[in-house]
């Protein structure tokens, strides 16, 4: 690999090198150290275990909804349970999966060393956090076997409260404490981030994994409790009959839709913003470039939170809010464009006259740029009212979403998966496959969901089962396309746990990056540190690091 | 602990006991745990922000129902409790000025006097909660709208001179005693948990836990115990004063 002029690859000797002997691994044995451990690198991969679990579930479910979808009429299931599998597909992927995704494993796991610091602040809320996450799970597939949830993920009231006779309370509780974990690891971040810093470690010298991943916290930290208290109403509508939620008492389920997406409209921004993050970190390194405008990129981060705080209600442009208020929120909506167009500007302007190379985190990451700006740019579609009604609750939305979330935070999720796996193995995974897995990956994508677009403004309703048959063609596509993206998804898993054994010797900095997470050995001593690191550079400085290297060499010679 | 730890501890300078081995110094640790607490205490302002929400529309909406079913609540309960509830934050406090000058029995005494506090808090707000359930003004238990319809037939209707209400507005008073419990009875579910924590706290104060410097478990709690108390000195007006005197 070392000869091919087109990476920046560089392992060590594989003749003679080893992974090191301590490392946080191999430090303590059985499945009790990891079940109790404190360490940030330990939790993270046990977060990485669980989330690919319930992704797997939700993507199986993903598939069933699929093959439905395959003919016009219902036929594969019934359609109250189609209604089942679309709700858990949801529950899970967004709960289980997205929300955990890159921060509980990847900020876990590299906020702490970005840091320069042992640890996280609070090792024991974070270990809960787990624990709280892997309860809320447990539950989540309690709910599954013992019947399910047809309400959509959205548990939209009167329906939830009044009329479903499935486990709304069991999903409920699931989601309190499966939103408890995520709030623990908001807190944890923001406490690490203001006091764990090392020395030199100034708020214009993190990286901007870590920037994204402060900004999210603020979300996770604000946002959450008001999804828990939205749940526990609608758990005492549903047991009691409390009328908070009821037009017959007086109440008004208007203002569940409030509470819920209060939180359920930043929390796409706390799925989103940890993998803008990532994109930051493997578009610099593999330009070899300092990020373009790195200030704007982190405050645009932040602004992203705080703008995200008042969109709520452009999810409820066709509920009967006022015009005066559809207006505003419409405004404001559009303005969450101009923070995430500053992202992607700069990412763009990173590469111009960068030394791009093409590995397959970098792969991954124009992937996300290119998906997540027909996302973001249809979300302008949905923020605008009058194109909002007619193109809400259709296939447009779900296209829209998609393009988000499996094309943006899913790609960002792989390709910070394999930008870090050298880190947190030791050992590279198989360059070429990997590269395979990126473009089927990304053509199995635009085949699934670019066809969703188009039925979406011709009219096709979404939670459907069935659909009038001129709309299949176009379902075809989505669903040959998901058997595609299907294979995308499965290929990493079975080359990543090859390259656990058969992988090749990683060494401490195989792409050359700055940060300080790749100053240190891989996989990492438990303390993450010899010593505690001094920060006497900015972030992104690739002359520094080349300094560093010459030192190395003059010291070695 | 394993064997490299303790080595890096060694080589570090002499740190005490109760300092976690990722932290660098003491003072770290206890910012970046009071920091933490104050993240939390604003999660449960969040948290307790969404009933109060839904209490401001509800209560913009159907506001002679408010009105009304407030007057219900016997002010001289609520306000007997308010003053339980200042007190124990200021036995608290003296807890944690214990703490900090090493003085182990004034904390365990302190300890003590806000658990009791707490306990007698819980004590009043039952007896308020058995009287709601005497007079059927529990919602969806047999909900009664007597005492609006007919406010003559209530002695505290009768007292606070109200009209009585039309039964579509008399039945909104319901959402005013739903919120009206959830949110002290969500306010009382963190004085339980507090109290709980209390008990083991007294426990461990009396081995002399908190009295050898590490004050930060002492102090954080007694911000959690704090903010408990706050919630009530914005619960006691909203729900038992503001609508005293209007009809």
């Amino acid at each position: 690999m070392s000869t091919n002029t087109n990476t920046i690859i560089s392992l060590p000797d594989q003749s003679t090198a080893r992974i090191p002997k301590t490392n946080f691994i191999t430090k303590e044995n059985g499945l009790l150290s990891w079940l109790l451990t404190g360490d940030h690198k330990r939790i993270a991969i046990l977060y990485l275990i669980s989330i690919t679990f319930f992704f797997f579930i939700g993507g199986a479910l993903a598939g069933l909804i699929r093959l439905e979808l395959l003919t016009p009429q219902s036929d594969l299931m019934a359609t109250d349970t189609y209604n089942k599998v679309f709700t858990m597909h949801g529950v899970i992927m967004i709960f289980l999966f997205l929300v955990p995704s890159v921060p509980a494993t990847l900020g876990n796991f590299f906020i702490p060393m970005m840091l320069g610091a042992k640890d996280l602040a609070l090792p024991k809320i974070n270990l809960l956090s787990w624990y709280l996450y892997v309860a809320g799970g447990i539950l989540v597939i309690y709910t599954m076997v013992s019947g399910g949830v047809d309400t959509g993920w959205t548990f939209t009231t009167p329906l939830s409260t009044h009329y479903v006779n499935t486990n709304v309370l069991t999903t409920g509780l699931a989601i309190f404490i499966a939103g408890f974990s995520s709030i623990f690891t908001g807190l944890n971040f923001i406490v690490t981030i203001h006091k764990m810093r090392c020395p030199g470690m100034t708020w214009f010298r993190m990286p901007l994994f870590v920037w994204a991943h402060y900004a999210a916290s603020i979300l996770m930290v604000l946002g959450t409790p008001v999804l828990a208290i939205a749940v526990v109403l609608v758990a005492l509508e549903r047991t009691v009959g409390i009328g908070v939620f009821d037009p017959t008492k007086g109440g008004d389920p208007l203002l569940f839709q409030h509470l819920f997406w209060f939180y359920s409209h930043p929390a796409v921004y706390i799925m989103i913003l940890p993998g803008m993050g990532v994109i930051s970190e493997t578009i610099s390194t593999f330009s070899r470039k300092r990020v373009f405008g790195y200030t704007a990129v982190a405050f645009s981060s932040v602004a992203i939170a705080v703008f995200g705080f008042f969109v709520w209600a452009h999810h409820m442009f066709i509920m009967g809010i006022s015009n005066y208020a559809m207006l505003v929120f419409s405004l404001l909506t559009m303005l969450v464009a101009v923070p995430s167009a500053i992202k992607i500007f700069n990412w763009t302007f990173t590469l111009y006259r960068g030394s791009i190379t093409f590995e397959t985190p970098m792969l991954y990451s124009f992937g996300f740029m290119g998906l997540f700006t027909i996302g973001g740019l249809t979300g302008v579609f949905l923020g605008t009212s009058g194109t909002d009604i007619h193109l809400t609750e259709t296939y447009f939305i779900v296209a829209h979403f998609h393009f988000v979330m499996v094309g943006g935070m899913l790609m960002a999720f792989l390709a910070g998966i394999h930008f870090w796996w050298p880190k947190m193995t030791g050992r590279m995974y198989p360059e070429k496959i990997s590269q395979l897995a990126a473009v089927v990956t990304f053509i199995g994508f635009n085949f699934t969901f670019f066809p969703q677009f188009i039925l979406g403004m011709l009219g096709m309703p979404r939670r459907y089962a069935a659909y009038p048959p001129e709309f299949q063609v176009l379902n075809v596509f989505s669903t040959a396309g998901a058997t595609i993206l299907g294979v995308g998804y499965l290929l990493p898993i079975l080359y990543l746990t090859w390259s656990l054994k058969y992988g090749e010797i990683a060494g401490d900095n195989p792409w050359q990056a700055t940060g300080l997470e790749w100053q240190t050995q891989s996989p990492p001593l438990t303390e993450n540190f010899v010593v505690t690191p001094i920060m006497d550079h900015e972030a992104y400085d690739y002359e520094w690091l080349d300094q560093q290297k010459a030192k190395e060499v003059a010291s070695v010679g | 602990m394993s064997d490299s730890t303790a080595i890096a501890h060694e080589a570090h300078h002499e740190h005490p006991p109760y300092q976690r081995h990722h932290f660098e110094t003491v003072e770290q640790q206890a910012d970046a745990t009071n920091f933490a607490m104050w993240l939390f205490l604003l999660t449960e302002i969040m948290f307790f922000g969404g009933l109060f929400t839904a209490y401001l529309i509800y209560r913009n909406w159907y506001y002679p129902a408010f009105v009304a079913a407030s007057h219900q609540l016997d002010i001289r309960w609520g306000t007997a409790n308010t003053a339980v509830l200042i007190s124990s934050s200021f036995t608290m406090a003296m807890g944690v000025w214990c703490s900090e000058t090493r003085r182990k029995s004034g904390l365990v005494l302190c300890l003590v006097l806000t658990f009791l506090l707490g306990l007698v808090f819980l004590g009043i707000k039952t007896i308020e909660y058995s009287e709601k359930i005497e007079k059927h003004h529990v919602p969806g238990f047999h909900y009664s709208l007597n005492s609006f319809l007919n406010p003559d037939s209530d002695e505290a209707a009768k007292a606070a001179g109200d009209k009585p209400l039309p039964l579509d507005m008399a039945r909104h008073t319901e959402l005013y005693f739903f919120l009206y419990f959830a949110m002290t009875g969500m306010h009382a579910l963190h004085m339980i948990i507090g109290i709980a924590i209390l008990g083991y706290m007294i426990f461990r104060a009396r081995a002399g836990a908190y009295t050898t410097g590490h004050v930060t478990f002492v102090e954080n709690f007694g911000l959690y115990w704090h903010f408990v108390d706050i919630v009530w000195i914005f619960l006691f007006p909203l729900l038992y004063l503001i609508s005293r005197h209007a009809n």
